[in-house]
């Protein structure tokens, strides 16, 4: 008999916490399984931020450490520098990295941090009920933008990954989303290179996950992960944003 | 035969599994789980492929996929 697919070691049997549909479980699992091909969950320490990624600290078999709301990536530096062998990641919602942690992350990117983020963006506050995020489409009816977000009041959706890329100390930049078993793939490759840019001290490393949150876009699951792809994915393009020289040879 | 072990206590029935199954293995079962899900349910088990990709797609880690007789 053969293994088409079981649950990845480090991540612990437990049921998840989230709505029907949310894709953080999804992100968390392929987080757990490169952890495990890499065999690094002994030297790991994750951050944990504030919202609904909060949970992941039980989930995946390392140590964790929770940050202030969108300080995830100062305290990511601070795990670094004192502990250099460890491999550290953060693992932050758009809430948490694109609208109060703005300051932090674009300052650990520009710094050349040897960390790696790990961002999953739903264009929405999940956990305190829908309100209008950084990343909210042009239009989007949200609890308070119930008219549809407009360029003249909010502006314009935050595209992070492009403006960290900018940067001269980012190394590995990338944005993937979940929707099926090749997009799904390809993240987890990403995901694979943002620890071995890590792992080779190549500089800092981000991964946007595109996730749907069915709950606050008042969709159903299926309805959300098609809104996702002809919405979301629209404004927020996939693919490697940017590969410094060096990371490809590493990976 | 191929076996598809879907843990329904971890499902929440969000069908993602359902609609990309190539070959309509699953449907959703008719009774609810203990927290009120209606969790998804290898219907066809004899027609499967073992290709995994329920298990790829499931948000909530439910799915496990062997392939082959034994067991």
């Amino acid at each position: 008999m053969k293994t088409v697919f079981e649950r990845p070691h480090s991540l612990f049997d437990l049921p998840y916490p989230y709505c029907p549909g949310c894709h953080h479980g999804l992100a968390q699992r392929l987080i757990a399984e490169v952890i495990d091909e890499l065999s690094i969950s002994d030297r790991t320490i994750g951050v944990g931020p504030v919202g609904c990624s909060v949970y992941i600290y039980e989930h995946i078999d390392v140590d964790f450490v929770m940050g202030a709301h969108g300080r995830s990536p100062a305290i990511a530096t601070g795990i670094k520098r004192s502990r250099p062998g460890t491999i550290v990641f953060s693992y932050q919602g758009d809430g948490d990295i694109a609208a109060i942690g703005t300051a932090e992350i674009i300052h650990a990117a520009n710094r050349g941090e040897n960390i790696s983020c790990f961002f999953i963006n739903n264009a929405i506050y999940g956990m305190t009920g829908g309100q209008m995020a950084p990343t909210s489409l042009l239009g989007q009816k949200t609890q308070t933008s119930p008219r549809g977000r407009k360029v003249q009041t909010e502006g314009y959706p935050f595209h992070l990954c492009e403006m960290l890329a900018v940067s001269e100390g980012s190394a590995y930049i990338a944005r993937v989303a979940l929707t099926n078993p090749r997009l799904i793939k390809k993240a987890k490759e990403a995901i694979r290179k943002a620890f071995l840019t890590q792992i080779e001290e190549q500089g800092f490393s981000l991964v946007e996950i595109l996730s749907p949150c069915p709950t606050n876009w008042r969709l159903p699951p299926l309805e959300a992960v098609k809104w996702l792809e002809e919405h979301l994915m629209a404004t927020y393009r996939i693919g490697e944003i940017k590969v410094k020289e060096g990371v490809t040879n590493a990976c | 035969m191929n076996r598809v072990i879907i843990n329904q206590e971890y499902c929440k029935g969000c069908g993602y599994c359902i609609q990309i199954c190539p070959q309509k293995v699953l449907s959703f079962s008719e009774e609810f789980n203990t927290h009120g899900y209606y969790p998804a349910n290898v219907g066809r088990r004899e027609v499967c492929i073992g290709c995994g990709f329920c298990a790829q797609v499931c948000p909530d880690v439910a799915i496990s996929v062997y392939r082959g007789d034994e067991l």
